[in-house]
């Protein structure tokens, strides 16, 4: 298979077809709420969406999303290969209705209509030492997109510390301000320390991990478990319409931090949470959630 | 108990919904967003006039297919964000004499206050949800400003059926979303130990 079609095929299948893992955490999200309510009508509204999506291979959400690339290649080829086949990809997957044409020219307001344009895609690259290729994608949201936040702390008005529970305080600040905004349930992806641009970095790309995917580190992993059960805390439910389940998933992970900065990145993921991977390894070509 | 609702809808009627009704909607409505609300509240422009006068705005930015025979299908087509629009809509409600307004999210106080004014609600339609609202778009009638504003951005002038919706804010000054924001305020200053 070309580079490009399998590339288009990825990009079907991110904005068609909803990992299991999510559409579990929807389904269980359903059961948990009472008959009647509107959050219940909410979460029965997604599932029939989420099937009828799969079945007719049309977006989940019309919103396909800004797309970004994580692509780890071999030793010995060529980035402008891989830029190429994306770019060709996103034209076709547009012309296919796969993709809405998402990439705006900011000064002239005119849609490329076609979703490439400067840095769109976003590709990440990263060489390796295996013999395969391993493409990952992500559709990321506008509106969801909208309502990340990084904080630097010590935080007065929250009365936030440079410690975990000052991160906890404004991880709740966040979510609380987002309220159903960025189509919640969200999956939360939280970094702690890195400078301004590695925080957002690595809270994005926690977005590859499976809901139910703790951190191996055991106080992490509980630091997740305790941010999930506050969160859903607050209350605010599918839609912001109230409700038991206001985050489907909290994802948490750290890395150094410069003596002076402490800084805390949250992005947040709507429950349309459209991620896929593709590999290629001796010429085959196979594709995972 | 889910009211049918088709457009043109009159004042009267919608005064009737309350906050948390639900509501299917049918008839012909209109997709606006960002630079289609620049453009009515700086321009105030006529060839949408007709087309809004009782009917309903959707926030929505769709993925849409051209046929060979020069008409078009509605692919996605869920709500956007709404609060975008809140320094415009409350004006656009009034001039149009706009009925309703369907997006995500909601909207702030002086939508509310224009909600009330001059009779009109905010319907929620279930965000995400594109394929599905996408297939109870029946037909589309017309399409404004598509060269100069893109694809997600122009008027789409629709006929929907049965589009499942939930009134989160009335022409009374009840919002769904200003409760549970209070809600969830109490709570979240309790967490954070700010109360």
């Amino acid at each position: 298979m070309e580079l490009k079609d399998a590339l288009v095929e990825l990009l079907r299948r991110a904005a068609t077809d909803l990992p299991p893992d999510v559409e579990k955490a929807l389904r269980e999200a359903y059961e948990r709420e009472d008959e009647g309510t509107p959050a219940k009508a909410v979460f029965r509204t997604i599932l029939e969406n989420v099937r009828m999506a799969r079945e007719k291979s049309t977006p989940i959400c019309q919103d396909t999303g800004s797309l970004i690339f994580y692509v780890d290649y071999p030793v010995g080829q060529r980035e402008d290969t891989y830029i190429r086949a994306i770019n060709a990809a996103a034209e076709e997957a547009t012309r296919r209705q796969y993709l809405r044409p998402n990439a705006v020219n900011l000064i002239t307001g005119k849609n490329s209509g076609n979703n490439v344009g400067k840095n769109h895609p976003f590709i990440h690259f990263h060489q390796w030492d295996r013999d395969e290729v391993r493409i990952r994608l992500l559709l990321k949201g506008g509106g969801s997109e909208n309502v990340g936040a990084q904080y630097k702390l010590p935080d007065a008005g929250l009365k936030a510390g440079r410690d975990l529970e000052g991160v906890r305080k404004v991880v709740l600040d966040a979510v609380f301000k987002a309220q159903g905004k960025g189509c919640s349930p969200g999956t939360v992806a939280v970094a702690i320390g890195g400078d301004r641009v590695t925080s957002y970095m690595l809270s994005k790309e926690l977005l590859f991990r499976k809901i139910g995917e703790r951190h191996p580190e055991p106080e992490i992993a509980e630091f997740e478990r305790k941010l999930y059960r506050e969160l859903n805390q607050l209350g605010i439910g599918p839609m912001g319409f109230g409700g038991k389940t206001t985050v489907l998933e909290v994802f948490v992970d750290w890395q150094h931090r410069h003596p002076a900065t402490f800084f805390v990145a949250i992005t947040y993921n709507c429950w349309a949470f459209r991620r896929k991977t593709l590999y290629i390894r001796n010429g085959e070509v196979s594709y995972d959630d | 108990m889910t009211i049918k609702l088709k457009t043109p809808i009159s004042e009267e009627e919608i005064r009737k919904l309350r906050m948390g009704d639900e509501v299917l909607l049918s008839g012909i409505i209109v997709t606006a967003r960002d630079q289609a609300h620049k453009l009515m509240v700086e321009k105030k422009p006529d060839f949408i006039r007709p087309y809004l006068e009782g009917s309903v705005i959707y926030h929505c930015g769709p993925v849409v297919r051209k046929n060979p025979d020069g008409t078009w299908t509605f692919i996605s087509a869920g709500p956007t964000t709404s609060i975008r629009e809140e320094p415009y809509q409350g004006e656009v409600i009034c001039e149009y004499k706009v009925r309703g307004v369907i997006g995500k999210g909601g909207m702030g106080k002086k939508t509310l206050e224009a909600l009330k004014k001059c009779g009109a609600v905010y319907f929620h339609a279930v965000g995400g949800a594109g394929t599905l609202i996408a297939n109870s778009v029946k037909r589309v009638v017309d399409v404004f400003m598509l060269e100069e504003f893109g694809t997600p951005e122009a008027f789409w002038v629709i006929e929907v059926e049965d589009l499942p919706l939930v009134v989160t804010m009335d022409s009374h000054g009840e919002s769904i979303h200003e409760k549970v924001l209070e809600k969830s305020k109490e709570r979240f200053l309790r967490l954070v130990g700010l109360k």
